[in-house]
């Protein structure tokens, strides 16, 4: 057996690949679902309905979108100049730290000014903070060679026991009655919700915005092109001036940046305050949903809405049905790998000899 | 200071340390081989997770205990094959295939275990391996026989990778693939082997943690012991006997932290004392990082006839 490269990518592909890991990705689960002994069909359809079924239903699929986009959209940058950030769960927790720090502590009125400007200060250190996590490896990658999974990976440990240090310590919340969450945020800095009575909030329009701007920072500028570049070949794209390890700077910048306003998002639009699980994972599932997109940024909106769908409509069907929820990580596992088995196939031929 | 040098006068602590180190020792062979035969196994933390529930499971289900030892191995090999498919027959990243099956494997076991336990409030334990009194060497018999077993799997690791032809073999892939093939060696049998086998060691680390150190399965135990075994391959620049070092080191500092933990705890928030193995991961990283001698071939997807 081996693989041969198609001459021109096949077109009928691009049709039976794709259908062929959605209906890969829903066997397997079909199987895992009869294993808890409940009815395949039924579960499925309490699944979408409890993702997409009503209005209650579809906000709350795009309120926990709304981080999801933001981790795609970081995962997406890093990926697509071979930077491996897998530390987006940690910038996440730095970002909604900084957050609180700046819009929180000091009942949130030190420091006296409006709150339009607090605002901005707020969202600006969390993208800080972000990114600074991700300096280090980066920094450490360009001029030292150490690989930046490893550190990347490792420093979400340290993040996350940071955090839950400054909930014990300087930004406890001291009317929580011991429980580990940080002092809210100043009340003026949440974001508005955007349909009454639901937790969909404004965060939503600036994910979006931020995936076009993305799209065209990639696309139209110098900046763009030196991150697919050096993603391409970094070899060629040193040998044509573009300097890597500069590049490698902005993408890190960028990457952590967009981790850590995730966090701020969250603080700002749905919990209020910082606590240890406030992010069920958001930055390894940012990391799926960018390749689930094909690391495009208008396509980590669309995957993110589906991986949100999965986990939320997975939750409603878990009270229904008593399937585990842990189904909604398994689906999107299998997708993840089977998607990526079918983009390969689109350019790749196997022949069996 | 003298604290210090209390706790480490103390033989309970060499054994903590020992204990440790085990599942570590395991699992950072298993990735020390994958990583030979030019590969990245990310897959390792769900791996162990696998290795754990399954491993216990068995053992739940009245298999005798190296059974489920073997049922772990068994189950990290099949997930290895797994691995070996994505990255190594399609030839697709190893990031991202990695931590697709560490995701994987992680839900399947979670899954499995909520479906089999419905509606446990505490977890159901077995009874797991016992100290080998009869041993006679101290610190040692304190230990089960998988500790022993982990010991003795570092000379075998390192006889195989530089005395034997199969060991040339593993190493002559990961370093240039190309000239393997040429040699008459798949280099596609070769990988697939070496990310099987790593993978059982894997799933085995995983089992310690149920079978060994505790008698029960909880969510988020392996508590990402996986990537440490990563990061120490690193640092022991790819050869067993370092490998052990590294593992042993890092467990003293991990016993050291919990010790300091209880005594002295006051002084510091436990936080930082938590940290600390993570932030010598990194530092070790940094301070090999000028002269790894990284496998030439490792993270480089190979497709036969394509340069």
């Amino acid at each position: 057996m081996r693989i041969e490269k198609r001459i021109q990518p096949s077109r009928g592909a691009f049709v039976w690949a794709p259908l062929s890991a959605l209906i890969f990705t829903l066997s397997i689960s079909a199987l895992l679902v009869l294993w808890a002994g409940a009815p395949v069909g039924h579960t499925y359809v309490l699944l979408l309905q409890g993702a997409f079924g009503s209005v209650v239903a579809l906000s709350e699929t795009l309120t926990r979108a709304i981080p999801l986009m933001l981790t795609g959209l970081a995962a997406a940058v890093a990926f697509k100049a071979r930077l491996f950030n897998i530390g987006a769960e940690g910038q996440l927790y730095a970002g909604a730290l900084a957050a609180v720090a700046v819009g929180g502590l000091h009942g949130g009125s030190g420091f006296a000014i409006a709150p339009s400007v607090l605002f901005i200060f707020m969202i600006v250190a969390a993208a800080l903070a972000g990114a600074l996590m991700l300096l280090g490896p980066a920094l450490l990658k360009s001029h030292l060679g150490v690989d930046e999974v490893v550190t990347t990976l490792l420093l979400n440990f340290i993040a996350l026991l940071f955090v839950s240090m400054m909930l014990d310590g300087p930004m406890k919340d001291p009317s929580a009655m011991g429980w580990p969450q940080s002092v809210a945020l100043n009340s003026e800095l949440e974001l508005s919700k955007l349909i009454p009575q639901t937790r969909v909030h404004s965060g939503l329009i600036g994910a979006f915005f931020l995936a076009i701007g993305l799209w065209v920072l990639m696309n139209f500028t110098v900046l763009g092109f030196d991150i697919r570049a050096v993603g391409a070949s970094s070899r060629a794209s040193a040998f044509a001036g573009v300097s890597i390890s500069k590049t490698t700077l902005w993408v890190a910048l960028l990457s952590g940046g967009l981790a850590g306003l995730a966090g701020a998002i969250e603080v700002a639009g749905r919990t209020s305050y910082v606590t240890l699980d406030m992010s069920p994972g958001y930055g390894y599932s940012g990391i799926v949903i960018a390749m689930l997109a094909g690391l495009h940024p208008l396509g980590v909106l669309a995957a993110s809405l589906l991986v949100a769908g999965v986990m939320v409509g997975a939750d409603s069907m878990s009270r229904a049905v008593g399937v585990p929820t842990f189904i909604a990580d398994v689906i999107v596992a299998t997708s993840l790998l089977s998607v990526m088995v079918a983009s390969m196939l689109t350019q790749y031929r196997v022949r069996l000899r | 200071m003298s604290a210090l040098l209390d706790i480490m006068a103390n033989a309970a602590f060499w054994v903590a340390v020992l204990r440790i180190a085990t599942p570590l020792i395991f699992g950072t062979l298993g990735v020390l081989l994958c990583e030979r035969a030019g590969v990245l196994n990310l897959g390792i933390e769900g791996m162990m997770v696998a290795g754990a529930f399954s491993g216990w499971l068995a053992v739940y289900w009245g298999a005798p205990l190296w059974l489920g030892v073997l049922t772990a191995a068994a189950v990290g090999m099949f997930l290895g094959l797994f691995h070996a498919f994505f990255t190594v027959v399609l030839a697709l990243s190893q990031h991202v295939c990695g931590l697709g099956i560490t995701l994987l494997a992680t839900a399947v076991s979670y899954y499995g275990y909520r479906v089999t336990f419905p509606k446990v409030s505490t977890p159901p334990t077995v009874t797991p391996f016992t100290a080998m009194d009869g041993l006679g060497i101290p610190i040692l018999d304190q230990q089960t026989p998988l500790t022993l077993l982990a010991l003795l799997l570092v000379p075998i690791l390192g006889y195989v990778l530089y005395r034997t032809p199969v060991g040339l073999a593993v190493r002559m892939v990961g370093e240039n693939p190309q000239a393997a093939e040429g040699q008459g060696v798949s280099v596609l049998a070769v990988r697939t082997g070496a990310i099987m086998v790593g993978s059982a060691l894997m799933g085995v680390a995983g089992s310690f943690l149920t079978l060994s150190a505790f008698n029960a399965f909880f969510f988020n135990m392996v508590n990402g012991r996986g990537w440490i075994c990563i990061a120490l391959v690193v640092f022991a620049s790819w050869r067993p006997g370092k490998a052990l070092l590294g593992a042993l080191l890092f467990a003293f500092f991990d016993a050291l932290q919990l010790r300091l933990q209880q005594t002295g705890g006051a002084v510091l928030p436990y936080q930082l004392y938590l940290m600390l193995p993570y932030v010598l991961s990194i530092v070790a990283l940094v301070l090999v990082a000028r002269k790894a001698s990284y496998p030439q071939a490792l993270m480089k997807p190979y497709r036969k006839g394509e340069r």
